[in-house]
């Protein structure tokens, strides 16, 4: 099989953080350029003979010697590979990975103060940059402020212990929202108070956000209004709204490579992109000669005829036989 | 100049599991008259159901043994590859040379026939491993992947066996049925067929370039210089990769050997790629041109049901019976009749569904057109010799005044008419 310019990795441990967060550990092959603390992967594996690939940060310091990294997922209720990640990934299994991606990396070189947030499972690209400056000795200010659930719900517990004890330069707080820590110095979600006690003043404090879309709202509210938005870079990912019951059309439609956007009629995505204007290859139109396929970039489709729903991120779909379930990115 | 023909105008695809019908009459309330002659419409909707349901079935199935599978014949089939190359290079030991002789054609085999035309059906897109993706196969053989799938998968799979829509009915340049006008050219049907199968795989790229649709008008000027860019584009890779490139690794051997041994190489490739050609014209023509094997009008098939699309698809057919490593070697097209019904299915379930098939054969009274490889090609042989014959029927004769007299009649008509013919859009 030739792999020199795929990807490719090896898991090397299955940690178990909390009873639904996962970090794989994996050995990357020579055709892995590295990463930058932020950056995120995506990560291919196959189950029952399907490759299923999801978008998963990187979680690891980027210091390390031996080659290896992490990535980090906390396993969500209908993720069907974040569930097979926590519940049935071994080691030794061979992963599909591509290069390391994304743009919610530190400017280099690093800001002397610098303020990090993150809501539930949005830490871990926060925490590769954490785990990096500690193994770098980063001397710069960096305040660190993390919101989970509880204390049982939070990933890299006694690591970040460990590190909010290392030294002044590092300030880590927790936020355990639905089970506060007895004395907490702060308590409920994000607001403009937690900033004012922690003595920050966003316009002046670059501020990396990283968390589930209400928290992101919130804080890029709040920047907004005090005129702090250049300093602030917000990351999350989409899980795909798949929405089986819906009987009317929801979502927009979205051709990635002619940069149309149309609403969701319920039709053939064939269809709409040519209601659209576009002209995809097609041929029988039922499903039978793969002329149509094409890759769909992210979303749910369900197809017409087995009414199976199909959630992968980037997989080849025939266009003709399948309908958007929600929002629906494809390359046409 | 007035368009002969209107372009090929798919359905849409809403709807599709009510009534998917590939060709659409303009008398919305006729129905299509295949399959009568075995059963009522009743019936026909009934047998519809029932292959939809082996269909799901099978889908259902679908899984890890056959990604295992592919992966193996793909790592197989490269294995036999490189032991051939490398056996080439012995021609001084002429048991190594013959033996990468075997390899090199054995290699080539699978590889056009169980991976490459299965794949490029996406057979095994579900996997969604870019090594297997229909999409972006490119295959060992001088046709280029992307005409080849429209010729084949679209045109041929879906108009199967109807007359003036599947192209692959005599392939242009033979008359295998009834149905097709003589010409004076057909007297050579067998010679042709014969000079045919040594460099099959210049008529299968020649195919692809539609110089006659273009004629006619069925597609533009546009798409058919690019078809013929494409063609060009893919015979420079072939010709380049077992012509010049594999004979001139060999020429380093000359001061320890002989001057002739890139000859030799080259020699070798040029025979194992008219062993690919002979075997797979021979699998490739079992599986339409066997006596009884059925064609159809557009007229019969217009507005036909899920179940007569099934059915034609059955009729329009025919299976080569043999061992497992025989229909491995076929790539399971000696399953023609199974591919033609699931032409998405990967093709290593084939014989499980066969076994649906035949029962519903059974229930229902239909032929099924099977038999041994030395029977079929037997068959075929004599249809391309009786259809060589001159008809006693003028109107069967191409270049008869009478068919002449009609055409013209036709063109009329068809002028008259006035009804605007819209162009294909270039894909």
């Amino acid at each position: 099989m030739l792999t020199v310019n795929h990807v490719r990795a090896r898991v090397v441990e299955v940690v178990r953080e909390t009873a639904h967060a996962t970090t794989v550990l994996l050995r990357p092959n020579g055709a892995w350029r590295g990463f930058v603390p932020g950056q995120h992967v995506q990560f291919g594996v196959e189950v029952d003979g399907t490759r299923k690939i999801r978008c998963f940060s990187v979680s690891s310091s980027r210091t390390r010697r031996d080659g290896l990294f992490a990535v980090s997922v906390k396993a969500h209720p209908d993720g069907y590979v974040s569930q097979f990640l926590h519940n049935e990934l071994r080691p030794k299994t061979l992963v599909y990975l591509s290069q390391a991606e994304g743009d919610f990396v530190l400017p280099d070189p690093v800001p002397d103060f610098l303020l990090l947030i993150s809501g539930g499972s949005g830490i871990t690209p926060l925490m590769s940059m954490l785990r990096t400056f500690r193994d770098t000795g980063h001397s710069g200010r960096v305040v660190f402020l993390h919101y989970a659930r509880s204390r049982a719900d939070e990933m890299f517990t006694d690591e970040l212990d460990q590190i909010a004890s290392s030294g002044p330069s590092t300030r880590v707080l927790r936020v355990y929202t639905r089970e506060p820590a007895a004395g907490a110095e702060l308590v409920g979600r994000f607001d403009a108070g937690h900033l004012e006690y922690l003595g920050i003043d966003p316009a002046r404090t670059p501020t990396y956000v990283c968390g589930p879309a209400g928290l992101i709202a919130t804080v890029n509210d709040l920047y907004d209004k005090l005129g702090a938005t250049e300093q602030l870079r917000t990351e999350y990912f989409k899980v795909p709204a798949i929405d089986l019951d819906a009987a009317d059309a929801t979502g927009t439609l979205t051709f990635e490579k002619s940069a149309t956007v149309v609403d969701n009629s319920g039709a053939t995505i064939l269809e709409q992109a040519e209601t659209a204007g576009l002209t995809p290859e097609f041929g029988c139109r039922m499903g039978v000669c793969n002329t149509c396929a094409i890759r769909k970039n992210h979303g749910a489709v369900r197809h017409v005829v087995s009414g199976e729903v199909s959630a992968n991120t980037d997989e080849t779909i025939k266009i003709c036989v399948n309908v958007p379930v929600g929002d629906v990115n494809v390359a046409l | 100049m007035p368009k002969k023909h209107a372009p090929i105008e798919p359905l849409s695809a809403v709807n599709h599991n009510e009534a998917p019908k590939p060709l659409v009459s303009e008398d919305a309330d006729k129905r299509s008259t295949i399959g009568l002659e075995y059963m009522t419409y009743e019936q026909l909707e009934e047998f519809g159901q029932e292959l939809d349901e082996v269909r799901q079935r099978v889908l259902n199935d679908i899984g890890q043994a056959d990604a295992n599978y592919i992966r193996r014949v793909i790592k197989v089939q490269r294995s036999f590859e490189v032991l051939g190359r490398v056996g080439l290079f012995f021609p001084f030991f002429w048991p190594v040379f013959l033996l990468g002789l075997a390899f090199l054609a054995l290699s080539k085999i699978i590889e056009n026939m169980e991976i490459g035309h299965n794949v490029m059906h996406g057979q095994y897109d579900w996997m969604n491993d870019p090594m297997v993706d229909g999409k972006r196969y490119e295959w060992d053989i001088v046709a280029p992947a992307e005409d080849w799938k429209r010729s084949h998968n679209y045109v041929h799979h879906t108009y199967t066996n109807i007359h003036g829509m599947d192209r692959d009915i005599g392939y242009d340049l033979f008359r295998v049925d009834e149905g097709q006008p003589w010409y004076p050219r057909h007297r050579f049907n067998l010679p042709i067929a014969f000079m045919l199968m040594l460099v099959f795989e210049w008529g299968v790229m020649h195919h692809g370039v539609e110089r006659s649709d273009y004629l006619s008008g069925k597609i533009s000027k546009a798409e058919f210089e690019a078809q013929k860019k494409r063609a060009w584009r893919k015979i420079r890779r072939q010709v380049f990769k077992d012509y010049l490139l594999f004979p001139a690794l060999a020429v380093p051997l000359i001061p320890l050997t002989s001057w002739w041994v890139p000859l030799a190489v080259l020699g070798g490739n040029v025979v194992a790629n008219v062993i690919r050609n002979v075997w797979s014209f021979n699998v490739i023509f079992c599986g339409h041109f066997p006596a009884d094997v059925q064609t159809f009008t557009e007229e019969e098939a217009q507005n036909e049901t899920r179940g007569q699309w099934y059915l034609r698809q059955l009729l329009g057919s025919a299976n080569i019976s043999g061992t497992r490593l025989f229909h491995l070697m076929t790539g399971n097209l000696s399953h023609q009749i199974e591919h033609h019904i699931f032409p998405d299915i990967p093709a290593r379930r084939y014989p499980e569904v066969a076994k649906d098939v035949r029962r519903l054969v059974e229930k229902y009274g239909l032929p099924y057109n099977t038999g041994r490889l030395s029977k079929q090609v037997l068959s075929v042989a004599q249809q391309l010799a009786v259809f060589a014959k001159k008809p006693a029927d003028p109107y069967q004769c191409g270049n008869s005044p009478e068919s002449k007299a009609l055409r013209e009649a036709q063109q009329a008509a068809a002028a008259h008419a006035d009804v605007p013919v819209p162009e294909r859009s270039a894909s």
